[in-house]
């Protein structure tokens, strides 16, 4: 495996997972919070288990669909997905619409979980692990397309499940230790980066899947990206005219 | 049931989040498949569509949204 080749599809899937990995650790902790570790971690186990199973059973079938189809499909869902991330990055950065915090997004799981405490007692272990298992299944679906939009079109799932990985256990690590939101992570400015990344692969897969030979080949990703973080950038400075323009 | 919806739209909303956006990516695929087919001596002209329409799609997107 050639590091220049594997370096984009690592770094995507780090820095998204990155991502993801803190918005479902801050709905883990809300539970934690409201009734303890024990729901909380079996609500998140089981939502790992089920990502687990989704990968087991997915990872066989693509090996069995034509490489262009794959990177037709691939690529035309990465560019949904992508220019979905890149457009409210850019809408946030500008100051169109307001950042994602952390901090309340952790204020608002508790208050409705203690809601429903008083409501309901009885089932709130239940009603809490199912909100932890949501969280990680939800956020760990994204990572899950992420891993195999970045690395099927090249053979690369298993270097792109190594970031992602990576980036799970830096956020869980952080978790254990601090036991509060991670609202110090630059979320907006990871999600632009990872926007711009996530847009590129798909322009280049679904060129690949159309049959476009793209000049120089895996690094046409990198000037793809480029292009993007220009436009993006440009769109910024565009729709926040007073202020600064990076996001 | 409603868990099977819930997924559902969390599913179509990983990919969907403003329809016009989608919309006008899968225009611009369809334009450079097209094209693709229509030009098979020139490839590069469909993934040059398929690059710049996308970068206009997203900026025009911004745009609009930004004004309204």
């Amino acid at each position: 495996m050639i590091w220049t080749k594997a370096a984009p599809a690592v770094t995507t899937a780090f820095l998204s997972s990155l991502v993801e990995a803190v918005e479902a650790l801050t709905i883990v902790l809300a539970v934690a919070s409201v009734r303890g570790w024990r729901p909380a971690a079996l609500g998140a186990l089981a939502g790992l288990a089920l990502l687990l199973l989704i990968v087991v059973a997915l990872g066989p079938l693509l090996n069995r669909v034509p490489l262009h189809a794959l990177q037709l499909v691939i690529g035309v869902l990465l560019l949904l997905f992508g220019m979905r991330w890149l457009r409210k990055a850019i809408l946030r950065a500008g100051g169109v619409i307001a950042l994602h915090d952390e901090g309340i997004a952790f204020a608002t799981e508790t208050e409705e979980l203690r809601d429903q405490a008083r409501q309901q007692e009885t089932r709130l272990d239940w009603l809490a692990g199912l909100a932890s298992f949501k969280a990680v299944v939800l956020e760990g679906l994204e990572v899950v397309f992420i891993v195999i939009a970045v690395g099927a079109g090249r053979g690369l799932v298993g270097p792109a499940s190594l970031g992602a990985l990576a980036a799970c256990l830096v956020v869980a690590a952080f978790g254990f230790v601090i036991h509060r939101p991670l609202e110090r992570v630059p979320e907006n400015t990871l999600k632009f980066a990872v926007g711009i990344m996530l847009s590129a692969f798909g322009v280049f897969w679904t060129g690949e899947g159309l049959g476009v030979p793209w000049p120089g080949e895996d690094l046409a990703i990198v000037a793809i990206a480029a292009l993007f973080l220009l436009i993006a950038l440009a769109a910024v400075a565009l729709t926040r005219p007073r202020v600064g323009a990076f996001p | 049931m409603s868990i099977l919806v819930t997924a559902s739209q969390a599913l179509v909303g990983l990919f969907v989040d403003d329809g016009s956006l989608a919309v006008a990516i899968l225009v611009i695929v369809l334009v450079s498949g097209i094209l693709s087919i229509l030009t098979p001596d020139m490839p590069l002209v469909a993934g040059a569509v398929l690059l710049i329409g996308c970068l206009a799609v997203l900026f025009a997107n911004v745009m609009k949204a930004a004004q309204e």
